[in-house]
């Protein structure tokens, strides 16, 4: 039986290249950066790994690690 | 084994046979005595099934989905305004090739209200996928509801048992209980914490309808399995039963309890020399399209259930390319007895019949 | 256990609340029409990592129970989600309010951001006082139900709520669920952007104002008892609260408020807590 039309398969990029959304993309100062990993705990996406490194290919430019970063060591640059 | 059991104790006692590993149903008259005796069978230790109190047929539908699902044999009941309010889930559970039985005890949809036999209900199952039977007696009921279990695992389309309200339903006659050994339940798919899929996503068009077809495709090709397992479980005759049909001029197309009486009127009319016999349609869904078409003759369907002026079955019927005379009954439980029949059939040997309602 | 470069907008709480699932051991989620049908991915992809029931919107906690059941007679472990906004516990609340009155097996989590997104914000029964959506153009002038007090009278075993605002008490409280038996219900604030119009990089900041505000109480109830969650404690004084236009007026769907307005939301918040206090008392 073909279980395709009702099944569907774990994909990472499910809607696409997603970066292809934002307007602004996060820049992380590494000399302010204390590796806190607010960030990664509070991004929707989950684009942003323990090591505070974005994956740029995802990251929707949401904006919210900036607005979370006690540093302040994300800059939002525009695209 | 025989007993004397009404149609409703009947598809327990096959529902027990089964062994089921979840039930869930709620209670509407005429069906409640299924679920009942089912609950009473598993508080005796009878049966080892989890029976699950819902608060709703939509829910009941929704509990067996989910247990189907995790790859759990499952069994629900409901008529009438039950079977319309599951009627959602009904289309979901079909969609999603899941294995399922469900007996219908066919009572009159409302408004106004009518607790009586009739086959307005039932009907309602035509376009979801079901694979939708008829019974015509309590023996019937029984060995179609485990015929159920078996055709619906292999096929993977659940399968509706109908039988007639009170009629039927509450009417004690004797069974043969026989047992056997059902096949452990198998599926196309089931679904495990560890699995990294997901069912029935957002789909568009082509996949929707290609799992449509397939559904439609795999339902007419029950056929087959049906035929092939009728001589295990009662030799009923597979999609149809053929009274008196071999030499008929005249003949009648039915399905459901009422056909016992018709037999009747056909052997009164057979007495009289007319050349008339019977088609008892044994399944609705795969329609019996080739039972129909060899049909010679004048063709009078007899229906118990109506869309607009004509009777559902008369609407199947004539969509074979037939010519069709139609005549509504016994709609609301209206008895239709022998002396009814045999005045229908009369009529109908004399060229008086079109489209009528027997009032 | 959702992927990154799924579906869901720029600052979407119900993606990060999915997040955090890997705290639950064997998950297994049923999710009803909604948000979270579209983010858990279109076919043929999926982007969550554990596996996902799609099912019609009333339904999703008695198909929870089916396979809840199913699992429980086969010996296989698992933690059955029922995974819903708060539009399915409103056209499946007699489906929840069944689930829980048999104490079903399984863990609800009602993402609450406080209407029917998916459709383009209408008015659900969890929107807040005077919200303006789509049908409630002027503000919507009934209060929202509480449906974590309504799970709370229902005697189960574990509600709690939570907000994205606060990700370590969400997780903690997931974490809880995860390891109990019997009808679990969380319900997690989750502000949505577009819906409530503030800019996507605020969801925080807004979940946090709920919670300082007094809009949104964070609790756990358990071992018949309502226990405050620290991450909310220090208001439940309502001199340590942020002004409620603070919370309110950041949000587009609020602007058209009236000071007057403000004070009745602030005599229906007063009445919460009162009753949440009076829940906690021996």
């Amino acid at each position: 039986m073909d279980l395709e039309p009702i099944i569907s398969r774990v994909k990472l990029g499910a809607a696409g290249e997603t970066g292809l959304w934002r307007n602004y993309r996060p820049v992380v100062n590494r000399e302010l950066c204390t590796k806190c990993k607010t960030c990664f705990n509070y991004c929707p996406e989950g684009v942003i790994s323990e090591e505070i490194e974005i994956e740029y290919r995802f990251c929707k430019g949401c904006g919210i690690c900036k607005e979370m970063c006690r540093q302040k060591a994300i800059e939002m640059v525009p695209e | 084994m025989r007993a004397l059991l009404t149609s409703n104790e009947a598809i327990a006692e096959a529902v027990r046979i089964a062994k089921p590993d979840v039930i869930a149903a709620y209670p509407i008259t005429p069906q409640s005595p299924i679920v009942e005796r089912l609950a009473e069978m598993i508080a005796r230790g009878e049966m080892k099934a989890s029976f699950v109190r819902v608060e709703s047929e939509h829910s009941a539908m929704a509990v067996i989905h989910g247990a189907a699902t995790a790859g759990a044999r499952v069994f629900t009941a409901t008529s009438s305004h039950g079977l319309a309010y599951m009627y959602e889930m009904c289309w979901w559970i079909a969609g999603s090739r899941l294995p399922a039985v469900m007996a219908v005890a066919t009572r009159s949809i409302g408004a106004p209200w009518n607790i009586h036999g009739d086959h307005t209900d039932i009907v309602l199952l035509r376009d979801a996928g079901w694979i939708i039977g008829m019974a015509e007696n309590a023996q019937e009921a029984f060995d179609m509801t485990l015929q159920a279990f078996c055709v619906s695992e292999e096929v993977n389309i659940p399968f509706a048992v109908g039988i007639d309200a009170f009629t039927m339903s509450h009417t004690a006659e004797v069974v043969e209980l026989w047992n056997p050994k059902l096949p452990e339940r198998k599926q196309a798919y089931r679904v495990l914490p560890t699995d990294k899929f997901a069912v029935n996503a957002v789909t568009m068009g082509k996949a929707r309808m290609k799992a449509r077809y397939d559904l439609a495709l795999d339902l007419e090709n029950s056929a087959k399995v049906i035929e092939r397992t009728d001589g295990e479980f009662g030799s009923h005759g597979g999609l149809v039963e053929r009274y008196r049909l071999e030499d008929a001029d005249y003949s009648v197309v039915m399905m459901g309890g009422w056909c016992g009486d018709a037999k009747d009127a056909i052997d009164i009319l057979r007495k009289e020399g007319h050349r008339i016999g019977l088609l008892r349609l044994r399944f609705l869904r795969p329609f019996p399209k080739k039972a129909v078409k060899e049909l010679g003759g004048e063709i009078l369907v007899v229906d118990k259930g109506n869309s607009d002026l004509r009777g559902v079955l008369g609407i199947e019927v004539s969509s074979c390319g037939v010519e069709v005379k139609n005549v509504v009954a016994g709609i609301g439980g209206v008895d239709v007895g022998v002396d009814d029949f045999c005045k229908i059939f009369r009529d109908f040997l004399n060229g008086r019949i079109n489209l009528e309602w027997y009032l | 256990m959702i992927l990154p470069g799924n579906t869901s907008c720029q600052g979407c709480p119900i993606s990060l609340a999915m997040r955090c699932l890997d705290e639950i051991e064997n998950p297994v989620l049923v999710i009803p029409a909604g948000c979270s049908t579209v983010v858990a991915g279109l076919h043929p992809n999926s982007a969550m990592k554990i596996p996902v029931i799609h099912v019609p919107f009333a339904s999703t906690n008695a198909v929870a129970c089916g396979l809840s059941e199913a699992y429980r007679l086969k010996g296989i472990k698992a933690n059955v989600i029922a995974w819903m906004g708060d539009g399915a516990a409103d056209i499946g609340f007699a489906t929840l309010s069944a689930s829980a009155a048999r104490r079903d097996d399984l863990i609800t989590i009602v993402v609450d951001n406080e209407a029917y997104m998916n459709t383009g914000t209408q008015a659900s029964l969890s929107t807040f006082q005077k919200a303006r959506t789509t049908t409630s153009p002027l503000g919507k002038e009934d209060e929202r139900r509480n449906l974590s007090l309504i799970m709370i009278a229902h005697g189960v075993d574990y509600v709690a709520t939570a907000t994205v605002g606060y990700i370590e008490d969400l997780r903690r409280k997931f974490r809880r669920a995860g390891e109990m038996k019997g009808f679990r219900f969380i319900q997690v604030h989750s502000p949505c952007p577009p819906g409530w119009r503030f800019p996507s990089e605020k969801t925080i900041e807004i979940a946090r104002k709920a919670v300082a505000s007094g809009s949104w109480p964070l609790f756990e109830y358990f071992d018949c008892k309502l226990r405050f969650s620290a991450a909310g404690k220090r208001y439940l004084e309502k001199k340590n609260r942020i002004p409620l236009s603070d919370y309110l007026k950041a949000q587009g769907r609020f602007e058209h408020l009236s000071n007057e307005d403000i004070s009745q939301i602030e005599r229906a918040i007063d009445e919460e807590w009162r009753i949440l206090k009076k829940l906690t008392l021996d």
